[in-house]
């Protein structure tokens, strides 16, 4: 007889019932998702957060606390707040370059602006001969 | 006589504050909701394995391990993920913001140059070609250079299809 348990199950050697929390988010497959979860969270937190959310979103949950949980075996110091803290310093670098280009480009338009002034005031100066 | 308060994990789990107890350098009795947090998301025994650290880098472990705990209880579905979802798409925004000014940059500096031929229609069509060879050939401005350290993992939870929509900018 196959065994038809689910990662979960298998990784917590017991028996696969047919409602099982588990089965439909860590699939036999791919044990590895359910080990690094249980590693972080441990079973029945996993279970807690998955049991309070609807059914049609829990797979979206299972997927974040694996990537979270995959974060933090990669980086047990930080996790995915690294990530997080990256972020926020590519933007910051993003709105300082944005700020520098911007006041490049007001000078630019300003000179660009008292520039061509300047052109249409010596375009229509009056001939000096004329006065003579 | 009359030791130390037990630390706030001690006091939430009802045990004894030891005097070597790993949490109380990080979980102050003045701050119950911090270890609160964290044991509600990864339990106590996972925070004491996942602080089997170096005791200099503990600090920064526990700090972060809040951070996620916090982000998962303000968002259950998505937690930190959401977050740098969202942060993601600021990136990818700004990204296009930069792109565009540095163009316009471009125009502006070529229409302050002095124009050899400019008369010539050919000329005309030529120069503006120009232009768009800079506006297309490449999106991101030289300058900029992001690290694409996260965009490993994101590549490979992608091809999971995990989340089912693009979070690579």
């Amino acid at each position: 007889m196959t065994s038809t348990r689910c990662a979960a199950c298998k990784h917590l050697r017991r028996r696969c019932p047919p409602d099982c929390i588990f089965s439909p988010y860590f699939p036999s497959d791919n044990p590895q998702r359910f080990a690094y979860v249980h590693r972080i969270y441990g079973a029945s937190n996993i279970a807690k957060i998955l049991q309070d959310l609807p059914v049609h979103i829990r797979g979206e949950a299972a997927d974040s606390l694996y990537y979270e949980a995959h974060c933090r075996m990669k980086d047990p110091i930080h996790g995915c707040v690294g990530i997080i803290t990256l972020l926020h310093q590519q933007i910051y670098n993003a709105q300082t370059q944005l700020s520098k280009i911007q006041a490049e480009i007001a000078v630019l338009s300003a000179k660009a602006q008292t520039e061509s002034h300047y052109q249409h005031q010596v375009e229509h100066v009056p001939n000096v001969d004329e006065n003579f | 006589m009359g030791g130390n308060p037990p630390c706030a994990s001690c006091k939430l789990l009802r045990r004894r504050c030891a005097q070597d107890c790993v949490f109380a350098p990080y979980f102050p009795s003045d701050d119950p909701h911090k270890f609160a947090i964290v044991h509600k998301v990864f339990g106590a025994s996972n925070i004491s394995k996942m602080l089997q650290l170096p005791l200099h880098q503990r600090v920064d472990a526990v700090s972060s391990l809040v951070y996620e705990a916090n982000a998962r209880a303000r968002d259950p579905v998505y937690g930190c993920v959401g977050v740098i979802s969202y942060l993601q798409n600021q990136v990818s925004q700004l990204q296009m913001e930069l792109a565009v000014a540095q163009a316009e940059t471009l125009c502006i500096q070529m229409q302050q140059e002095p124009a050899p031929i400019a008369t010539n229609p050919i000329m005309l069509e030529a120069q503006d070609d120009k232009s768009s060879f800079f506006l297309h050939q490449n999106n991101l401005p030289q300058f900029l250079s992001f690290s694409s350290s996260n965009n490993v993992i994101f590549d490979s939870f992608k091809k999971e299809s995990i989340f089912g929509q693009d979070m690579i900018s």
